[in-house]
């Protein structure tokens, strides 16, 4: 199977150790921003600047974190971005998936089990450039875009306890 | 409205734009972050570290953190949950929705009429699809009569997760 239809629901799940299971959970809250900033961690958790490291490396190299890095606000960078789907017939689904992912302004595209099956986030630093796209996206695969860009954001929270 | 924009209030500075580039694809894995970026744009470690500190104050930044792949942790069951939400309440539901500890994310969306009419949407996830259908009860139990209708759209593939990107 490529990349592109990947069942996600037979991923195996990550074993993780105690220490990374720590550690999984403590960066989900986000680093310290103080000097030397993975060894304030390994402080809070008991264990050693090198164990901090070497973990989220192994942990990033195994698919378990697919980043660690700052989370941008996309609106905050005078950028814009919406979440928007189109309905792809099953043999066309394919085609579709890699026309729509090669634009860079795709950041994230999940099938989703509905007669709307693909399913993506659009970044982009300008407004204009979210409706180019779109066009853009619709020209290129022969498929209507519904646009869904949020009109006001309730909360945000993920975390995802292991 | 066909975009969603954020009051562009913050300034982002030229250095700023630079770390973001610099940084989009992780932060660096040494033991002192900062001093790494600071020798490959030529700024000290504290100027770094003090801009970072300033983007996340002004928001431009959420966190540094960590991002899961949920699928390899366990939570195999990614629900987003849909609702038809009468206008008059939505403000007010909403919120308790997003208040609900186990929505992740939760936002207003503009309905397709006729052929899209959900205009709320909570993200749910579960290790099985038993735990996403609980869920989904609680915010119909919150969601009352104010609710019309609501479906569950489970993810099967993820097609592509690259994150927000900036153009160098």
């Amino acid at each position: 199977m490529s990349a592109t239809t990947e069942t996600r629901h037979q991923v195996p799940t990550a074993i993780l150790s105690p220490v990374e299971k720590a550690l999984v959970n403590r960066l989900q809250h986000g680093l310290p921003l103080v000097p030397k900033p993975y060894a304030a961690v390994a402080g809070e958790l008991g264990l050693s600047e090198q164990q901090v490291l070497e973990s989220i490396k192994k942990l990033l190299a195994e698919g378990v974190l697919t980043r660690f890095g700052p989370m941008f606000h996309a609106g905050k960078l005078g950028g814009a971005f919406t979440l928007a789907a189109m309905r792809i017939p099953d043999e066309d689904f394919e085609r579709v998936a890699e026309q729509v992912n090669s634009f860079d302004e795709v950041a994230h595209n999940y099938r989703r089990e509905h007669d709307l099956n693909m399913w993506f986030v659009l970044a982009t630093e300008t407004p204009e450039a979210i409706e180019s796209t779109i066009r853009a996206i619709e020209e290129t695969t022969g498929h209507p875009v519904y646009n869904m860009p949020k009109e006001q954001e309730f909360h945000v929270h993920l975390h995802f306890p292991v | 409205m066909s975009t969603s924009t954020f009051p562009s209030e913050v300034t982002v500075t030229e250095f700023d734009r630079k770390l973001i580039l610099a940084t989009q694809a992780g932060l660096p894995l040494v033991s002192d972050p900062w001093e790494e970026l600071g020798r490959q744009l030529d700024m000290s470690a504290d100027e770094v570290l003090a801009r970072f500190q300033s983007m996340q104050e002004a928001g431009v930044i959420r966190r540094i953190a960590a991002v899961p792949d949920h699928y390899r942790l366990g939570y195999r069951y990614n629900g987003m949950t849909v609702w038809d939400v009468n206008d008059d309440r939505i403000t007010e539901l909403g919120a308790a929705i997003g208040e609900l500890p186990f929505v992740s994310h939760c936002y207003r969306r503009p309905r397709h009429l006729p052929y899209w009419s959900f205009n709320l949407f909570a993200m749910v996830h579960g290790t099985t699809r038993e735990e996403v259908e609980d869920k989904a009860a609680r915010i119909r139990g919150v969601l009352g009569d104010a609710s019309r209708q609501h479906t569950i759209l489970y993810s099967s593939a993820i097609l592509k997760k690259t994150g927000l990107r900036l153009r160098s």
